[in-house]
């Protein structure tokens, strides 16, 4: 329980244009010299991208980022057609291809900024929902998004409004508290050192504002997330970094961390550079040295010893829930179950596809399971063993859009914890260079003192507000075409999905006309 | 317990600028002039070192190779004038296989030695060819090595060459009837092959062996080469025997063979002649039978094994494909080196066996899975090269020749380039302790085909996505 007074953050959806002065956008438009400035372009835009203030002779530099493409500019009445002097030139943005990869595709990232700047679905022209691995979600699509869907029989309707998407963490029934989360989300760990206090603070509170989660990371719990402390997990990792008893009886939910998706098996690492003063301070470490977590507990050998040490903080803080965080080994199934035996409220698998502020990238690509593997297998053998209903599953590691989230859902997690889109809500270009030196260029992932300083705690709030709120309409859209009342019913309907295979028999998508069922024998031969 | 091996590297300069990623646009004529140019505010220096240039006609000309596309600048500029794009002569190096960040980091951990460690997740295809649809496991509770790779316990990546008897025979009067074998440790499972196409020169011969004295391992060398080099590297080079090699071969090497450890016998008829002579006269030398990798590879080895040889290196091609009968490429490594270990498993002589296998052995991950899938050993070839500053264009009838090559790769210094091979090696030990770190498998011997302890694509695909429903990629509506 904690002591502090709490601060209430308005879940309040505000336009959040980018930090940067130049916005990116997925074409660009040229303003040739020919241009007379007549402004004819600003009447005939209509999503603002031209803009001539009064009194200017001419008109501004074009708004890339709301640019919706060459849709609009083969039109008879765009911009590029109506200019009398043809003066302007749309093409695609090179910048971009310079930016993200395939799992987090630039369309991904603008996607992405587009959410965190208006809160709201973003247009059609940037892919929202996959990425381009050609694997694991973005191999996975909801019945309704193939061909033929519309000859299934119509789900009843259901309004929007009425949707719940809230979870109950505790499903143990063993007299501690509920805690209830509004949105089927919360924030993953970072830490303070590999990322700023202004990222950790915004998470914070845009958490506090859907009244969910965020975590402390292992670098300790910073004195100024006490405002925060009924929506903060205090994390209890290998390293041991920061935490004292009074970490862990302020807050609700206690997370341990055997394991980190990006690095299963080796440990937290923080690179010297990044290890400044005020970092050291609160690892109660020296400045400067590099800080590689061990692995595993020292005090964990064992499925016996694991018990121990749920006991341990259980006895502690008497009124938290207990988070086990682990990765995906060939047998997670068992760590699974073993966690819940153990005393575990909730599980928390990573998938080794997550993000990470340092790992070896040996490490990030080859060992263990990514998380669309893991979920379907641990969600699976719960039911077997009949304790499904009693453990709350929760799947992070690789989960980037509200569709990824709903995709772990559907295939048998209860909800999500996220970490890289919140940073690329931040304005993270993916760039990977927040490991060394000064940290994150953009100011993100850094302790810098004057990096940090490129990102003002309201603005960045108000990103991850406006973000989880595009979320949330994405997810209320998918439940309504399903025609679910609660996110809880999506949980483990993997009939909703589909694969795309390369191989399969055109046709055979007729059997998502029947409720996405697997394909019958006959059905392909037909 | 024994030493810890360490390897020692040593930052150790490329020799050329390299080919950077990143390529910027800039419309120079359009600049205002204004006090707080993006260029000087850049992390990482790239526009003053570009512009070094313009006042020190001695400083090198840097291009934007170092930019990270943090995009900082791009978006920062006051008019707007910058863009940044992808560099059209990155994209063209190497192949499929041999993708350019392949080489990036090759060189980067030959530079430095240092093990890549970077920020933000995996940033690349879900899987992919080869060794890339094979994910590592881990452990994660409960587990032998307790203190992970960078406690107190040692982990060892030794593994052994040569003929392993299972058993000793003894004579009625208590005497050692069995031959004494001879066995070799390597403190890490690689030996420093040829590579596949380089013209090869006696500088890049001597690099390689003064690497192998260095790590402690052997570098295979064609022996009419051989007694060019120092007498004291001979204890770590492995004379390579051609196909037409015979007795006079043998002979004229007399005076180099009472120092080497190893051979290696090129496959042909001959080679159970050649092996005979080596066991008659020259018992203390392992000798090693190298054969191109083809579907009858398991057979062949099979039949060697039959008449008493023992260690078999096997040569994927450069994708890491066995190679059909018509020359075409056929199954890969991962698949073709799990068929050979369980074809000897069933045959009850695994243990008995060694094989190396090289082609296609990439990067670090690469030498992990190869021996989870049933090598003991890999031998490298074109990482070799790369460590030099190859960018594999392969062009044989105008790089790869000695004064064509764009690298220079026979100019070499061979202390200078044994440097590079040894920060590479020490960078893959480095991950290959990671590897079995997280495994919680405290030796690398440990790690042969230990294929329950690895998740394959097909398997994992088919247990997690079996019961969706399968629509091809058409029938999604955009």
């Amino acid at each position: 329980m904690t002591d502090w007074e709490q601060e209430r953050v308005d879940r309040q959806v505000q336009p959040a244009p980018d930090r940067y002065r130049n916005a990116l956008g997925k074409y660009k438009i040229d303003r040739l010299a020919s241009c007379k400035g007549c402004g004819r372009c600003v009447e005939v835009c209509k999503y603002g991208v031209h803009i001539k203030p009064k009194g200017y002779t001419f008109t501004l530099r074009p708004q890339d980022q709301y640019c919706v493409g060459p849709d609009c500019a083969e039109c008879a009445d765009s911009c590029i057609n109506q200019c009398p002097n043809h003066a302007l030139v749309i093409r695609r943005n090179p910048t971009v291809d310079c930016m993200g990869d395939p799992r987090w595709s630039s369309d991904l990232i603008l996607s992405t900024w587009h959410m965190a700047e208006t809160g709201h679905t973003p247009p059609e022209h940037l892919e929202c929902r996959r990425g381009e691995t050609d694997g694991g979600f973005d191999k996975l699509v909801f019945s309704f998004e193939v061909e033929g869907y519309e000859s299934r029989p119509v789900p009843a309707a259901v309004d929007p409004n009425e949707i719940d998407l809230s979870l109950d963490l505790n499903h143990r029934g063993d007299g501690r508290p509920q805690v209830h989360i509004d949105i089927p989300v919360y924030g993953g760990g970072m830490s303070f050192g590999s990322v700023s206090i202004h990222t950790i603070l915004a998470k914070a509170r845009a958490m506090t504002a859907w009244n969910s989660f965020t975590c402390t990371g292992e670098g300790g719990y910073h004195d100024r997330l006490r405002p925060y402390d009924d929506h903060v997990i205090t994390q209890v990792a290998t390293g041991l970094f920061g935490v004292r008893e009074e970490t862990i009886q302020r807050v609700r939910i206690v997370e341990f961390k055997y394991a980190q998706g990006a690095k299963p098996g080796l440990g937290g690492h923080l690179l010297g550079d990044k290890n400044t003063p005020p970092v050291a301070r609160m690892r109660e470490a020296v400045a400067g040295n590099a800080l590689f977590s061990p692995f595993p507990f020292h005090s964990v050998y064992s499925v016996e010893d694991h018990k121990k040490h749920v006991d341990w903080i259980k006895e502690m803080n008497p009124t938290c829930l207990v988070s086990v965080k682990v990765s995906t080994p060939t047998d997670v199934d068992m760590v699974a179950v073993g966690s819940f035996y153990a005393g575990a409220h909730i599980v928390h698998l990573d998938g080794s596809y997550g993000g990470t502020g340092a790992a070896p990238d040996i490490a990030k690509k080859n060992i263990a399971m990514p998380i669309e593997y893991a979920i379907p297998k641990v969600h699976k053998f719960l039911v077997a063993e009949g304790i499904r209903d009693q453990i709350t599953l929760i799947a992070s590691g690789g989960i980037r859009t509200a569709y990824d989230a709903l995709k772990a859902i559907a295939l048998g997690a209860d909800g999500v914890v996220i970490g890289t889109p919140e940073m690329v809500a931040l304005g993270c270009v993916r760039c990977a260079c927040c490991e060394s030196g000064r940290g994150c260029p953009r100011g993100i992932a850094t302790t810098d003192p004057e990096l940090v300083e490129q990102m003002g705690l309201e603005w960045s709030t108000q990103r991850l507000i406006n973000l989880q709120n595009a979320w949330r309409e994405q997810m209320l859209d998918v439940l309504t075409r399903l025609g679910m009342k609660s996110i809880r019913e999506l949980r483990g309907r993997s009939d909703v999905l589909c694969y795309i295979a390369d191989d399969a028999a055109a046709g055979a998508g007729a059997a998502a006309g029947r409720a996405g069922a697997p394909v019958q024998a006959e059905e392909v031969a037909r | 317990m024994p030493e810890r091996y360490h390897v020692h590297v040593v930052p150790t300069p490329p020799r050329f600028h390299r080919v950077g990623k990143y390529g910027n646009v800039d419309w120079r004529e359009d600049c205002s002039r204004c006090t707080n140019c993006v260029k000087l505010r850049c992390l990482y220096n790239v526009y003053k070192s570009e512009a070094a240039y313009n006042r020190d006609p001695e400083s090198p000309v840097v291009t934007l190779d170092e930019c990270k596309a943090c995009l900082s600048c791009v978006q920062g500029c006051t008019k707007g004038l910058l863009s940044v794009s992808i560099n059209p002569g990155y994209l063209d190096m190497g192949d499929d296989y041999w993708k350019p960040d392949v080489l990036l980091t090759t060189w980067n951990q030959a530079d430095s030695g240092k093990i890549p460690v970077s920020g933000a997740g995996y940033r690349g295809k879900f899987y992919g060819y080869g060794f890339d649809s094979i994910w590592t496991d881990m452990s994660e509770i409960v587990r032998p090595t307790r203190d992970g790779i960078h406690g107190r316990e040692y982990i060892s990546t030794a593994v052994d060459i040569g003929p392993k008897p299972m058993r000793l025979r003894f004579g009625a009067d208590g005497s050692l009837l069995t031959p004494s074998s001879p066995l070799i440790e390597l403190p890490l499972p690689v030996i420093l092959d040829m590579p596949a196409w380089q013209v090869e020169c006696q500088h890049l011969a001597e690099a390689r062996a003064l690497a192998a004295k260095h790590l402690g391992t052997l570098a295979v060398i064609p022996v009419e080469e051989v007694g060019e080099l120092d007498p004291q590297l001979l204890p770590y080079v492995a004379p390579l025997f051609g196909e037409t090699a015979g007795w006079s071969a043998f002979d004229r090497a007399r005076e180099q063979l009472d120092h080497v450890r190893m051979v290696h016998l090129t496959d042909s008829g001959q080679v159970a002649g050649m092996f005979h002579i080596f066991q008659e006269s020259r018992a203390n030398i392992v000798v090693a039978v190298r054969m191109t990798l083809t579907p009858s590879t398991a057979d062949r080895i099979m039949e060697l094994a039959k008449v008493g040889m023992r260690v078999f290196e096997v040569i994927a091609d450069q994708h890491g494909r066995e190679t059909l009968a018509d020359g075409a490429p056929g199954r890969h490594l991962k698949d073709t080196l799990r068929a050979i270990h369980g074809r000897l498993v069933a045959a009850g002589i695994r243990d008995e066996v060694t094989i190396i296998v090289s082609g296609g052995i990439a990067l670090a991950e690469h030498m992990a899975k190869a021996i989870i899938c049933g090598a003991d050993a890999i031998a490298l070839d074109t990482p070799l090269l790369v460590a030099l500053g190859c960018r594999v264009c392969r062009d044989k009838t105008r790089c790869c020749t000695p004064n064509a090559c764009p690298c220079e790769i026979s100019a070499v210094e061979p202390g200078y380039g044994a440097q590079r091979i040894v920060n590479l090696m020490g960078a893959w030990h480095s991950q290959l302790l990671e590897v079995l770190g997280a495994m919680g498998i405290r030796e690398a011997r440990r790690l042969r085909g230990e294929t329950g302890r690895a998740i394959f694509m097909e398997d994992i695909e088919r247990e997690a996505f079996g019961d969706l429903c399968r629509v091809s990629p058409e029938q999604v509506l955009s």
